[in-house]
This record gives structure tokens, C-alpha cells and sequence, in this order.
């Protein structure tokens, strides 16, 4: 363990920040999912880097990240199902043009 | 993992240099297909962080499930989707400048909070890694830090997921 924690969550910070960028600046919807797949996994590197280094005889931030990852898997699946029902309906799947439920 | 200080440090900064080119190029680059290819390399050395850092069961569930998993939804629906080499058209400027202030802005803060919170001392024991019995029982365990509950709605939550995306994708 030479390398300090703070080195871990900075690198999970950047991670984090360009989901957030990504996320607000694109319209296509598979972009925004791939965003926050890259948000989801930011937040599972925190996860495992606080287990090891702040409580490194329990197990518990490896359970969550378990967790988190089959929670992500999930949502991921849900996401890509609807975003292929929609394409099949307006043929596009950018953001801005879902205002059909709308009125 | 048990390596020498200076391959550990060489090995951290490799992934690190990774994982921060290719998570920027991921959102910037304006091809669908590439952006998800970047994503490969991020989650795979993410997986390397784990390993890193002795969690090898960790490590090898992100390869089976997002690497192995996600990345081929992804593609498959990128095809389905988009002609391949068609990019995507530019974001307006409004909306990148917005981004940028809202993505700096965030780390800026949670930056700041990061170095100067005093973080309590811990005395590194090394504890190498779990044993994978462990894990198991504290997985599908009812006492105290075991969680059989959470298990078990994962489970259920992953059959709802299968039928939903079978009930929603499906032709009519």
C-alpha cells in the first residue's frame, strides 16, 4: 500500500466529473447512459479504495460494490430496452426529440 | 497483489493515465462506437485498480459483468441504433460551456472537501485478501454484517429486469 488513498479518490473524482460532463452535454441517449456507467463506476472505486484503506478488516465496501455492480447491470439492460423501443417508434433517440407523452 | 514499491507506483500511474485520457474521450469524442470502446478501457483498468488493491473477486466480477456484459448490450444497441461512422452532431456551445462550469464547479468543491477533511489514522494491518468463504457467508448470512435481505431483492430485481426488457423490447 504505497500509494495514498488520496491519490485513489482523486483519480475516481476525475472519473466522476467527466460523467457529469458527458451527461449534460449530450443528446443522443446511449452517450447519457455511457456517462452514467462511467459515474456508477467512479462510485464502486470509492467503494473498495474506503474499505481497504479506512477499514481494512471488514468486507463491507466489497459488498456494496457487488451490489452496486449487479444494480448497475440491471439498469443498464432496463435503459438499452427502452432506448430500442423508441428508436423503433420515431427512429431517433436523441434526447430532445422524446416530447411526444408530452402534450 | 504482492509487488515491488516502485512496479506498484508504476502500475498505478499507468492505469490512472488510462483511465483519466480515455473517461475525457469517452465523453468527448463525437463517433458512438468509439466512445464505447473507450469505455472498454476504462472499466478494464478499473478492473486493474482492483486488483491492485487485493480485491481479485471484485476485479474479475467488473470484467464478467460490465466488461463482458454491459460493453456487448452497448454495442449491439450502438449498431442497432446508428449507421456505423455516422457521427453524432456537435453539441451546442451554451450547452458545452454549461457542462464544463457544472463538471468544474463539482470537483472543485468535493476537491476542497476532499484535502482538508482530516481523515482518521488507521494503521494499515495488511489483511491481503479476503477469503472468498468469507464473502459468501457474509452474502446469504442473517446476523450482523451479513446481508441475505439485499441478496435476496437483488435477485428478484434481476427478474424483474429480465422480464421488463423482455415485455418492452419485444415486437409487437
Amino acid at each position: 500500500m504505497e500509494i495514498p488513498m488520496i491519490y485513489y479518490i482523486v483519480l475516481s473524482l476525475v472519473m466522476f466529473f467527466a460523467g457529469v460532463y458527458g451527461f449534460i452535454t449530450r443528446k443522443n441517449m446511449l452517450m447519457m447512459l455511457i456517462s452514467i456507467e462511467l459515474m456508477l463506476n467512479a462510485v464502486d472505486i470509492n467503494f473498495a479504495v474506503f474499505n481497504r484503506f479506512l477499514f481494512p478488516g471488514q468486507m463491507e465496501g466489497m459488498v456494496f460494490a457487488i451490489f452496486a455492480i449487479a444494480i448497475a447491470a440491471a439498469e443498464t439492460a432496463i435503459a438499452i430496452a427502452i432506448i430500442i423501443n423508441i428508436f423503433r417508434h420515431i427512429r431517433n433517440i436523441d434526447a430532445d426529440n422524446l416530447d411526444d407523452m408530452k402534450y | 497483489m504482492e509487488l515491488l514499491p516502485l512496479a506498484q507506483q508504476v502500475l498505478f500511474y499507468l492505469l490512472a493515465i488510462v483511465i483519466v485520457v480515455c473517461s475525457i474521450l469517452a465523453v468527448t469524442t463525437r463517433r458512438i462506437l468509439r466512445a464505447a470502446t473507450y469505455l472498454l478501457f476504462v472499466l478494464l483498468s478499473t478492473a486493474g485498480i482492483y486488483f491492485m488493491l487485493d480485491y481479485t473477486f471484485l476485479g474479475s466480477v467488473q470484467i464478467a459483468v460490465y466488461a463482458g456484459g454491459i460493453l456487448v448490450l452497448f454495442v449491439f444497441s450502438i449498431l442497432l441504433t446508428s449507421h456505423p461512422g455516422e457521427s453524432c452532431e456537435k453539441s451546442s456551445l451554451t450547452k458545452r460551456i454549461l457542462g464544463i462550469v457544472a463538471a468544474l464547479t463539482g470537483a472543485a468543491v468535493c476537491a476542497y472537501a476532499l484535502f482538508t477533511y482530516q481523515w482518521p489514522a488507521v494503521d494499515l494491518i495488511e489483511t491481503g485478501e479476503h477469503p472468498i468463504k468469507a464473502l459468501g457467508h457474509a452474502l446469504i448470512g442473517m446476523d450482523k454484517f451479513q446481508y441475505l435481505l439485499p441478496f435476496e431483492a437483488v435477485s428478484v430485481l434481476l427478474l424483474a429486469c429480465i422480464i421488463g426488457a423482455i415485455l418492452i423490447a419485444r415486437k409487437r
